[in-house]
Formats: structure tokens, sequence, C-alpha cells
């Protein structure tokens, strides 16, 4: 060290800074040389203090930068810093010399990258759609024709040029063009207002009022394409009365507008075909339909030409309607004079033979006779006819004096006299009978007792059984088992006599014969 | 068959119509006074839809604005 001292270097005249002196030349080379740069980077830390200003570290791996966001330049920023959002910060670098350090104060900050981009699209969807504002039945149908179409879009470029061709090729209509900035800053308010704008317009005012929209913008960037997906944009879409179609960028972009709008075509083409029919085609379809027309109309009529006709045809001619009638009528007419003629002249040959015997004298005589004798009946028939009233009446009052009703009962009592005796002479009749036929029976019956073996057994003769038989033969009487004698009292086992107990049995059961006789009784 | 009067119907309700009336004549089941009615109707329709058809005309308008951007009027855009 003392040889650094003692020997001094030739940097030892160089001039001393004050630690000031070279803070501050230091602040002047920093921002005379980064008045305005563009940083891109991860937003560390983020602080807002009470005074509104914002403090936060812009870094990467390997640096950390400090940055702050005046108040003021805060309040305009159109996104909110965050921590972790990749940004691109727009500024200048300074130095803070009190504390040795530099940073940068920030003009603007813009999410850098696609991912940061979508991430804060997805936050905006996700706001808007929690509104109701995607709500399909918030779609309005688009005219099928419409007269009047409005376009949102640059009026230069290929946008507006491929929708002329396309509504040229397929309708032409009336075309009304709001020239706005299709990217950059001024995009989003301007689209908006002119969206708001076409809407303002009074139907029937000097500017025609479209009866739909179409807001549209070529391909580009994510970040071309941004002011499509500002939140202004996409609540004046929401809003306006009249139909929207969306159509920008290509057909794998999909901005906030388009989920607003009534219909989102791929393309500023494809907008042109939603927007209109094909004129050509309609005009074909309505020839069609005037062909169709002018058939089925001429149809109707000759379906019933040809009914008519069918049915004239079916009618019977009026000449064969009276043919047979009028044949008839000239056959009897043809006769009827001869026949006339021939009635009239038999009638007068009839008339001849009557008319001779007939002479007024004598049908005079005739007539005064039978007058006469009419007059004479006449007078007679009033008293005969009294006479005959009288006698009637007379014959009648007699036979009714000889009427009388004992007369009546008196053959009635002699008739039940009769009945009496009768029945009396019947019974006495039956009593006699009955008494000669007992009679009868008795003596029979005498006679039967008589004629019977058991008369016999009385006079002393016996009967010999065996098993039950009358044995009659000495061999018979070998072969029973046991015998038996009949006595009239009773039966007596052969062999026992006396002693035997008796087994007598009713003698009018044994005799088979004697069976026989009494079942008649 | 509708009764506002053909001349103040869009292209598309006068299509719509014609169709119907083209349908119904078609089925055939009309009585002929009201064929003729129909048919009359239908050349009508017909007409109409025709000239809406011809009369397509192209006609490009760029706004103009004024100082406040609010539209002031039209001017005729050609060359697109």
């Amino acid at each position: 060290m003392s040889d650094l001292i003692d020997d001094p270097t030739p940097g030892q005249n160089a001039p001393e800074f004050t630690v000031s002196e070279i803070s501050g030349a230091v602040k002047r080379l920093i921002e005379g040389e980064f008045a305005r740069v563009r940083i891109r980077g991860e937003l560390g830390r983020v602080m807002t203090y009470r005074s509104g200003h914002v403090y936060l570290d812009l870094k990467d791996d390997k640096a950390v930068l400090s940055g702050v966001i005046w108040k003021g330049q805060a309040a305009r920023m159109s996104v909110k810093p965050e921590e972790g959002m990749e940004v691109v910060a727009t500024g200048r670098l300074t130095t803070f010399p009190g504390q040795s350090k530099y940073q940068i104060v920030i003009d603007d900050i813009r999410p850098a990258g696609v991912g940061a981009l979508m991430a804060m699209l997805e936050k905006r969807k996700a706001a808007l759609k929690a509104e109701g504002l995607f709500d399909p039945a918030r779609k309005k149908e688009l005219p099928y024709l419409p007269e009047v179409i409005g376009v949102v879009t640059s009026p230069q470029g290929a946008v507006i040029r491929d929708i002329l061709h396309r509504l040229r090729d397929r309708f032409p209509r009336r075309v009304l063009i709001w020239p706005v900035a299709v990217q950059g800053k001024a995009c989003a308010p301007q689209v908006a207002a002119a969206i708001e704008g076409f809407n303002r317009l009074a139907p029937g005012g000097p500017i025609p009022r479209p009866d739909l929209l179409i807001v549209a913008r070529g391909g580009g960037s994510i970040e071309d394409l941004w002011g499509f997906n500002e939140e202004i944009v996409a609540r004046a879409a929401a809003a306006s009365q009249i139909p929207l179609i969306s159509a920008v960028g290509h057909e794998t972009d999909t901005t906030l507008i388009d989920f607003v709008s009534d219909r989102r075509a791929p393309t500023p083409t494809a907008a042109a075909e939603l927007a209109v029919p094909v004129r050509m085609e309609l005009l074909s379809r309505l020839d069609e339909m005037d062909g169709r027309l002018r058939r089925a109309a001429g149809q109707a009529v000759e379906y019933r030409r040809q009914r008519l006709r069918d049915l004239g045809r079916a009618l019977p001619r009026p000449e064969t309607l009276v043919m047979t009638a009028a044949q008839k009528l000239d056959l009897w007419g043809e006769r009827l004079p001869s026949a006339l003629r021939s009635v009239v002249s038999a009638r007068r040959v009839q008339l001849g033979e009557v008319s001779g015997s007939l002479r007024p004298g004598l049908l005079r005589r005739m007539l005064e006779e039978q007058r006469r004798g009419a007059a004479a009946t006449g007078a007679r028939l009033r008293p005969g006819l009294l006479r005959a009233l009288r006698e009637h009446r007379r014959a009648l009052d007699l036979r009714a004096a000889g009427l009388r009703p004992a007369l009546l009962s008196r053959p009635a009592r002699q008739k039940g006299e009769q009945f009496s005796a009768l029945a009396l002479r019947l019974s006495d009749i039956a009593g006699g009978q009955l008494r000669y036929w007992r009679n009868q029976l008795d003596a029979l019956e005498r006679l039967r007792q008589s004629l019977g073996y058991e008369e016999t057994l009385k006079r002393g003769y016996a009967v010999v059984w065996g098993d039950g038989r009358v044995v009659t033969t000495k061999a018979a009487a070998a072969k029973a088992d046991a015998l038996e004698i009949q006595f009239q009292d009773g039966r007596l086992p052969a062999g026992q006599g006396a002693r035997a107990k008796p087994a007598a049995r009713p003698a009018a059961k044994a005799p088979p014969k004697g069976d026989d006789q009494g079942s008649l009784f | 068959m509708s009764d506002t009067p053909v001349a103040e119907m869009s292209f598309e309700q006068a299509m719509a119509e014609l169709q119907e009336v083209v349908g119904k004549l078609e089925a055939g089941d009309v009585p002929l006074e009201a064929s003729i009615t129909l048919y009359e109707r239908g050349a009508e329709l017909k007409a109409h839809c025709e000239a809406k058809l011809k009369a397509a005309q192209e006609k490009v308008e760029a706004i103009t604005m004024g100082e406040n951007g609010a539209p002031t009027g039209t001017t005729p855009v050609e060359g697109l």
C-alpha cells in the first residue's frame, strides 16, 4: 500500500467527485441514454401505496429492476399490474441517488405474449358471461333479406372489398360503411362508437338505418385483433338493437365480440353469405313457384273440365229419352181413327137394335105405372109398420108375463132329489156287493184250509222234515242230517220223543206251497 | 291467406305465402271459385317477390362524421 502512496499513478490527477456529483452524473447518463425503453419481464412484488403510486419489481431469471408507476399514469393504465404477469413495460430509466438505486418510471404496461393476453381475455369472458351477455336467448334472428347493411370496418383493405364482392355475387344491397381503425388504441372506442352510432340512426332519417350490421376485420396477430376483445366493444355489440354479425380475423381467431354478436362468421366473406340469400336461387325458386302455381291452377280447371266432359258423355241424348214414347205414340195414333170408327159403328148397330123398341109413349106409360105402384106401397108403408110394431110388443109382453123364476127352480129341485135317491141306491148296491165278496172270500179260505196239509195233521197225520225239506222217501230220510216231525201243534226232532226241546216253528212258514197261497191275500 | 296487402309484405313474408298458396292449389281440394282467387293472390305475390328481387341494386356509401364523431351524412364509395 505504501508503494501506492509513494509512487503516485498517472490517474492521480483525475478530478475528484463528491458522491452527489457522481450520483448526478450517473443520473444524467442513465436518463439520457434510456429516456424511453421497453422492458420485458415478469412482474414481481407489486405494491400500491396510499398515495396512489404503484411500486413494483420487474424481473427475469438473473436480474431485478425496480419500477414505479406514478399515480396519474396508474389510473390511465389499461392493464392492472399483477404479480406473475408477463409484461412489456414502457418508460424511462432514472436513478434514486438517496439509495444508490436506479429504477424505471413506467408510462404503460401491456401484457407480453399470448399466454398473458389469453389469461386476461378469459377473465373478461367469465365476467361478461356471468352477466348473461352470452345468453343464447339474447341472440336476434338475422333478417332474411336486409335492405340496408351497415358495415363497421376499415374503408381500405381487403375486408370491405371481400364483403362487397360477395354481396354483389349473391344479392346486391345498399351498404353503409362506418370507417373505423381496426387496430391500435383507437380501434376499440371507434368500433364501439360505430355500433352505437348505427343503432342511434332513426328509421326513415336522412341516413338509412341498417337492418343488419357486420363488424369485420381481417386476420392478424392477437395483439392486432385486441381491440375486438375490449369490453366496450363487446358491450356495444351486446346492446345493439340491430342484428349483428361479427367477422374478425381468420376462422381460428375468436375474439370477445364473437361471443356477444348474434352470429359469428369465420371470415368477412362468410359474413356476407350469412347476410343475404343468393338472388339467383331465389329467382329460380320463385320461377318454380310460379310454374307450380300455374300448373296447379290449370289442373284445377282441367280436372273439372274433364269431369264435366265425362259427366256430359254419361248424360243420355234427349232424343233417346222420348224415342220409345214417340214410337208408341205413332203406333197408337195410327190405330186411333180406325178404332174410333169401329167403335162408333158397333154402337150405332146396338143403338139401332135398342131404339127399335124404344118409344116415348111406351116409356111414359111404364113410368106412370111404376109411379102409381110406388105411391100405393108408400101409403101402406107407415100403418103396416106401426101395426107390426104393436104386434111384436104385445107378443113380447105376453112372453114376459109367462116368465116365472119358480118354473125354473122346480126342475132343479127334482133333479136334486133324484140324485140323492140314486146315490143312496149306489151305496146300497156297493155295500151288498162288498158283503157278497167277503162271504165268497171266507168260503174260499175255509176251502183252502180244508185242502191244506195242516188240516190233515189235525186228523192224525204227520209230516217228516229233513234238512228243511219234506221227506217222503226212506232214502231221503237216510241221507238227511237231522229229521223233524211236524204235528198239528208243532215240530219235534226225530228220535227225541217228548223229552226233547220243542223246536216248533210256525207251521205257516214251513210249507212253500202255503206261502204261495197266502201271498194272494 | 293473410290479410296483409301484398305491397306491404317483406320478401320473406310474400315468399312464404306464395308457397302456402301453391301448396293449397296443388292439394286440389279447393273449390273452383276459391282456386281462382288463390291463383290471383299467388300471381300477385309472385310479382311482388320478383319486383323485390329485380330491385336488387348495389349502392355503397361511407358515413361521414363531424367534429364530435356524430354521423353527418354519406358519400358514395367507388371502386371497391
